[in-house]
């Protein structure tokens, strides 16, 4: 539409920046799906990839991923604790969006900073807090601990997608849902609930990703037991780099396509 | 903030809201929020010497600091000494003692294990059969000083600075500061961070958001992949661009800009960090600053065009001032999360990439100096909520969006 001056060559210089940053932010994150199909053991391509040769090209990272007993609970640990997490963090922040998005609400700035603070307190402090905590209540290298720990992570996401929704809400149709006899449970259940879901079920998908992206926390309170995909890679990028670990994102890459998609498309439900 | 009633609503509705999000702060209070106070409370608080030797720092109340000690206070000392290494708590006595006092580590230890393995006739020679600086009135000047539960000391070293002998508060001589420099390296990446992203960031959400419908939606998820993609995988991904065997460096060589033995270091160190935390935190810059340029109408530049300003003027004028919001709210926000970065500097950033909260890390799990690790935190925990306070003032916490 415009460039800072008139004219084609600006224009165009500001679609060539414009392109360089969409292959800035998504380049680096493809290189890594070919790579994990390398038969050789480097991070680069070799030629024999360039050229297309079918033998430098492989599927045993793949194979030393499945057969690797370590990724595989990994991956349950990291499903098992998301799932719980988010599950807890849905369920709190749902009924506190609905306190908190009440114009009746008292204190409002204060509680949602206490609301928000997961979401903007360094990981690292409250990992570290954490850690001394949980272990007084010998909750570390326990998958519940972990469990509590990412639910709070998760919680304020599930807050600010359901306040969202909520700022779009009529208050009138509870009124008239009230007028009309309904209780207050009868009125959320029949009346918001079917009208924020969307909002909720993003919600719970960001939560459930912030458990599943967590690594800090792990790192200070779960054992070996609890080991998840984000701690496997941790030490995989640390100690032992193998194209095993690409393989690895190659699938989490995946996964990001499929979840990105899915509140796509609930986001676009709600508008 | 909605208009409020004349009246005011009744106390019984205010009840009701505040009673729906009592549950969560409960939640987030007990298993987040205390957790946190107690960390941070460690950085003042600190009893460990108190604790463990309680009739010995006793006994010393009544001692000049001058000469050495009488034959009780060594005989208290030894049978606490003996007591702490049975509960295994030596190691983290003479750490504590140690920091009073260089050296004073190995004493204790050794002190303990002579009064648990070789007691000898008196307390005294028992001790000292174990190291002879117990003979030191120095060791039990060191002693006497670790026993304050309440101390500033952390928060001391934390802002390099010291007690001279005479009490008062001096900076540490300069080759001794780091956790100042630190600080203020943390805080400068920060920026650098958030100036690149807002540098990136900028000129694509304003394409996104002049866009036709259909490619906005195409053109922000692209935006949105790498936002929803694991964070070891994008640090993965950049270990694997920028390697001295990595793909951009191979393609320099291939392509003959760069010699096969003059590879450049793009990773393990500061250009990694920064390289890395730009493509992580851009996402945060664009999407507050798209849904600001998204609301301002076209034809406002129309107007400043047709009012004789010409592309510049109109774009500093009328454009830019328009977009301060989505600019302030994407700045804020990239500099707070930024500030706090861990992961990515502790893979990617080598020696020279490390910021403070590495700095913390390495407290909490390596030298077990817990007390500093907690000061640490607590600077950090301040930076970020004056910066969290002014976030809200400026943008609202309430109108935080994802995506």
């Amino acid at each position: 539409m415009f460039g800072l001056r008139d004219g084609a060559v600006s224009r165009a210089l500001y679609l060539a920046f414009c392109a360089f940053v969409f292959v800035f932010l998504v380049a680096p994150i493809l290189v890594i799906v070919p790579l994990s199909f390398n038969a050789e053991p480097y991070f680069t391509f070799t030629e024999g990839m360039l050229r297309l040769d079918p033998d430098a090209w492989s599927l045993r990272w793949y194979d030393a991923l499945v057969e690797d007993a370590r990724w595989g609970r990994a991956l349950a640990n990291s499903l098992g604790i998301g799932v719980a997490a988010a599950l807890l963090a849905t369920v709190l922040g749902t009924v506190a969006a609905l306190g908190l998005s009440n114009p009746a609400m008292p204190l409002r700035r204060l509680v949602t900073g206490i609301l928000i603070s997961p979401m903007v307190i360094p990981v690292i402090i409250a990992a570290a807090g954490m850690f001394f905590f949980y272990s007084d209540l010998r909750l570390t290298q326990s998958h519940f601990g972990l469990i509590l720990a990412h639910a709070a992570l998760g919680t304020p996401f599930v807050v600010i997608t359901v306040t969202a929704t909520l700022s779009g809400f009529d208050r009138n149709l509870v009124r008239a849902s009230q007028s009309l006899g309904a209780g207050p449970l009868t009125t959320f259940r029949r009346v918001q609930l079917p009208l924020i879901t969307p909002g909720v079920l993003s919600g719970a998908l960001f939560a459930f990703a912030a458990s599943f992206d967590e690594v800090v926390i792990v790192l200070f309170m779960g054992g070996l037991n609890q080991r998840t995909i984000p701690r496997q890679m941790w030490s995989g990028i640390r100690e032992e780099i193998s194209p095993t670990i690409l393989a690895a994102a190659t699938f989490l890459i995946a996964f990001a396509l499929v979840f990105l998609f899915a509140v796509e498309r609930l986001r676009s439900r709600t508008r | 903030m909605t208009e409020r009633p004349a009246v005011g609503p009744p106390a019984r509705t205010r009840l009701r809201a505040a009673g729906l999000t009592l549950p969560l702060v409960a939640f987030v209070g007990f298993s987040f929020l205390f957790p946190l106070g107690t960390m941070l409370s460690r950085s003042v608080y600190d009893p460990l010497v108190a604790d463990a030797l309680p009739e010995t720092l006793a006994l010393l109340e009544e001692w000049d600091g001058e000469t050495l000690p009488g034959e009780p206070v060594f005989a208290a000392a030894a049978r606490e000494l003996g007591t702490a290494l049975e509960g295994r708590l030596v190691g983290r006595l003479g750490g504590r003692v140690n920091r009073v006092a260089s050296g004073m580590r190995s004493v204790i230890v050794r002190g303990a294990r002579a009064a648990a393995e070789a007691p000898a006739a008196t307390a005294r020679e028992t001790l000292m059969g174990g190291d002879p600086a117990w003979g030191e009135p120095a060791t039990w000047r060191a002693i006497r000083t670790a026993d304050e539960r309440f101390t500033v000391r952390h928060y001391l070293r934390a802002l390099d600075l010291d007690r001279d002998a005479g009490g008062s508060i001096v900076r540490q001589p300069e080759e001794l500061r780091i956790y100042v420099p630190l600080l203020l390296r943390t805080l400068m990446v920060s920026g650098a961070v958030t100036l690149l992203c807002l540098l990136l960031g900028y000129p694509i959400a304003h394409l996104i958001a002049n866009a036709p419908p259909r490619r906005a939606r195409w053109l922000i998820l692209l935006v949105l992949v790498p936002f929803w993609t694991s964070l070891l995988v994008r640090t993965t991904a950049w270990i694997v661009l920028l390697q001295t065997h990595g793909v951009v460096n191979s393609l320099l060589v291939a392509l003959g800009i760069v010699a096969d033995d003059g590879r450049i270091a793009m990773i393990y160190n500061m250009t990694g960090t920064l390289v890395a935390m730009t493509h992580v935190l851009l996402p945060f810059m664009v999407l507050p600053l798209y849904s600001v340029m998204r609301t301002i109408p076209p034809h406002f530049m129309r107007a400043a065009s047709s009012l004789g300003a010409n592309r510049r003027q109109s774009f500093f004028r009328v454009y830019w001032p328009l977009t301060l919001p989505g600019t302030a709210a994407g700045s804020l926000l990239v500099f707070i999360l930024a500030i706090g970065y861990y992961i990515t500097p502790a893979l990617v950033g080598g020696s020279s990439g490390q910021l403070f909260s590495n700095m913390i890390a390495f407290h909490m799990q390596t030298s077990l100096n817990w007390g500093l690790a907690a000061a640490l935190g607590g600077i950090l925990f301040v930076v970020v909520g004056a910066l969290y306070v002014v976030y809200d003032r400026l943008v609202g916490a309430s109108s935080l969006k994802l995506g």
